[in-house]
């Protein structure tokens, strides 16, 4: 009785509209950056200005992909790397949605690799927003894409013998209007870019650098998520505008954030739009009404 | 151009979406047409042989419909890109051919486990692996039925001509919409690539299913809390309803439920919702059964010849009859029975190495003989062949 007093009395949670409370306690680790980075989503999404039931979020499998479960909007927690394909039938489907993917490394960028670089060249609308933890967190801390060269994993306990991708330089190559990197300690400015790359036309990537702590943190005697943190701290070097191929994660050195490119390039959508007009003359209206721009006053 | 002008040519754009008419056409552009006629707006996927024509005549056919055709990187992606298109409401379907097949089974688990509606037609060739990419078999109605891990049930239609490829299509989309579920068209290169008459009906003889909607508000909505036909109202993406929809197990509200209990209701009412529903979903073409002493039972291509070999063998005085299955999945297991139960043998005629044959098998209950008529794929079985193997069980012949 007199704890739901207390809860009265209490203000509501500045993210109640958007979080599903109850599916509470979520499966993120104690230290884990995606749930800061969740804080981030959602602030942006508010700061957005979308209509939130015009507002979708997708995602594949992993730790990141659990989002979607725990955010109140319509939202498809998919299968492993194919997130992006199913956001693309989505999206192309009812063009007044705005839609979100929400991916880790592996998941995006090892199965999902091929999609990626397929849905950035096509420029389709959608803003892919991926936590990159260094390792693969579900299934207990195996080698990923990101993972750096001579990490320790599960699956590399000797070292990681490849290379990783610089996912900011590879977003760049396939065409995405909009690419930027921060860390889960450059909260504001997260979520700015991810409002940023929402009100963009076409294909935004925002990469956010999270600490592991349970699986990458403790093989790589990182230490704590708050020595990360630290890290991240004293490391970060903003540079915004720059070309994202010199800026590779190199972690002996400085990690380059920043937002590198924001440009414009027709979508998928106005091209398709403007062959298919070229082809029958009168076309149906596509114009996405979601789009703050669009929108009748 | 004035408002006038422009609805006037909206009408003339609705209005091709169904080409009524008699043409002749191959069984691939009839699968289209027949998509094309029941909603279907929404196209993604990956050309292969024997089934790049559907994707062709789509992507020329849907943009003047206001749809969207768009070709995927892979089958994988296209089974995705259908399933995202569906949850935006549009009707949407993928064909392909058996390697294509093979990468679109996990999805397909997926828009089973999420219960959306589409359509997957699958041009069958020759396997395994490449196989023989020009030239027929039917020999993935077993990956039909359980190639995605995990069990289910599924819907799975059989085209025999171009014609049936045009009146299938748009049933497995009618069933698709009813019974929230991706339905499998398992044609053949043959009835793909097959130029005959085909005869679309005009717009109003051809009846269309929509999924239905919920009519409760959103803070009711409960997203797989089924009616009593086992099958839940579906929101769509945008609607307002804000479902979360999991390819985990997941309860009523959709919401991931990691213990027995959950698995047990969620999967039993996947399965159930087909089950409980069979007399509807079957439909079989009987002939001759009355007074039949042997039976074919065939689907596909293969029901074509086996049709040719019942007459021939009436026509020597033989009582042979046929059941031409137009549904393979959920398999008429109840009219096998009975068959079995007053005929002299069963025989089943079919392009790979015995596989519906199993099924035909365990639904006679060894009430009579069932003989298998294989053929390995490449070319199609000859009405002689059912012709001598109808002979031989008359004869008592094993």
């Amino acid at each position: 009785m007199k704890k739901k007093r207390i809860d009265k009395s209490l203000p509501p949670h500045p993210m109640e509209e958007l979080i599903r409370s109850e599916r509470l306690p979520h499966i993120w680790c104690a230290g884990c950056g995606i749930g800061t980075v969740f804080g981030s989503v959602m602030a942006a999404i508010q700061k957005s200005g979308y209509d939130l039931d015009k507002t979708a979020i997708v995602s594949g499998i992993g730790c990141t992909a659990r989002m979607a479960g725990y955010i109140r909007l319509d939202s498809f927690h998919t299968t492993h790397g194919r997130a992006l394909p199913f956001a693309t039938g989505l999206k192309l489907a009812n063009p007044e949605l705005k839609v979100l993917v929400v991916s880790g490394d592996g998941d995006l960028l090892a199965i999902g690799g091929n999609h990626f670089i397929h849905a950035a060249r096509r420029n389709i609308d959608i803003t892919v927003i991926c936590v990159n933890n260094l390792n693969y967190g579900m299934t207990g801390g195996q080698l990923a894409p990101s993972t750096p060269f001579g990490a320790k994993t599960t699956t590399s306990v000797t070292g990681c013998p490849e290379e990783p991708f610089n996912f900011c330089y590879l977003a760049s190559a396939c065409g995405a209007v909009y690419v930027a990197r921060w860390t889960s300690l450059h909260i504001r400015r997260m979520a700015n870019s991810i409002t940023e790359a929402m009100q963009k036309r076409g294909f935004g990537f925002v990469e956010i650098l999270t600490p592991c702590p349970t699986s990458f943190g403790r093989r790589n005697k990182i230490g704590t998520a708050l020595d990360t943190l630290r890290f991240y701290h004293e490391r970060c070097v903003i540079r915004n505008d720059i070309d994202p191929k010199e800026a590779p994660i190199d972690f002996a050195s400085n990690i380059v954030v920043g937002k590198f490119v924001d440009r414009a390039r027709p979508t998928f959508m106005d091209n398709y739009q403007l062959s298919c007009r070229n082809q029958i003359g009168d076309w149906p209206d596509f114009e996405g009404t979601a789009d703050p721009e669009n929108q009748a006053v | 151009m004035s408002r006038e002008a422009t609805s006037i040519r909206k009408e003339r754009i609705s209005d091709r979406s169904v080409l009524a008419g008699t043409y002749f056409m191959n069984g691939d552009h009839a699968c289209c047409e027949g998509a094309l006629a029941a909603g279907c707006r929404f196209f993604a996927g990956y050309p292969i042989t024997p089934a790049t024509e559907v994707g062709e005549r789509m992507s020329r056919r849907l943009p003047e419909l206001g749809g969207i055709y768009i070709q995927m990187e892979d089958e994988i992606a296209s089974m995705a890109a259908i399933l995202g298109a569906s949850w935006g409401g549009m009707k949407s379907m993928t064909s392909t051919s058996g390697p294509g097949f093979s990468l679109m089974m996990e999805n397909i688990g997926l828009g089973i486990c999420t219960e959306t509606p589409c359509v997957v037609c699958n041009v069958q060739r020759a396997g395994p692996s490449t196989g023989l990419p020009t030239l027929v078999a039917q020999g993935d109605m077993m990956q039909a039925r359980w190639g995605s891990h995990g069990h289910y049930e599924v819907i799975a239609l059989a085209p025999s001509s171009p014609q049936e490829m045009f009146d299938l299509t748009v049933r497995a989309f009618n069933l698709s919409e009813q019974y929230r579920i991706p339905v499998l068209i398992m044609a053949d290169e043959v009835v793909g690539h097959m130029n005959e008459r085909v005869v679309i009906p005009r717009k109003e003889e051809i009846a269309v299913v929509e999924r239905r909607k919920p009519k409760v508000p959103p803070r009711d909505y409960l997203p797989f809390h089924p009616d009593p036909d086992g099958v839940a109202p579906m929101a769509n993406c945008g609607d307002g309803y804000r479902v979360h929809i999991t390819g985990l197990t997941h309860d009523e509200r959709g919401y991931p439920g990691m213990d027995d209990k959950t698995q047990a209701q969620m999967v039993n009412r996947l399965i159930q919702k087909i089950v409980r529903n069979r007399d509807k979903i079957i439909r079989t073409e009987n002939v001759y059964l009355d007074d039949a002493e042997v039976v074919v039972v065939a689907y596909g291509i293969s029901a074509r010849s086996s049709r040719q070999a019942v007459r021939d063998a009436r026509e020597r005085g033989i009582k042979a009859g046929l059941v031409k299955l137009e549904t393979v999945w959920p398999f008429p297991e109840r009219l096998i029975k009975d068959v079995a139960a007053r005929v002299r043998a069963l025989i089943m005629p079919e392009i790979n190495a015995g596989q519906m044959v199993l099924e035909l098998e365990r639904s006679s209950g060894g009430a009579c003989p069932v003989r298998l008529i294989s053929h390995f794929g490449g070319s199609i079985i000859h009405p002689a062949t059912i012709l001598s193997a109808i002979e031989d069980a008359v004869k008592g012949k094993r």
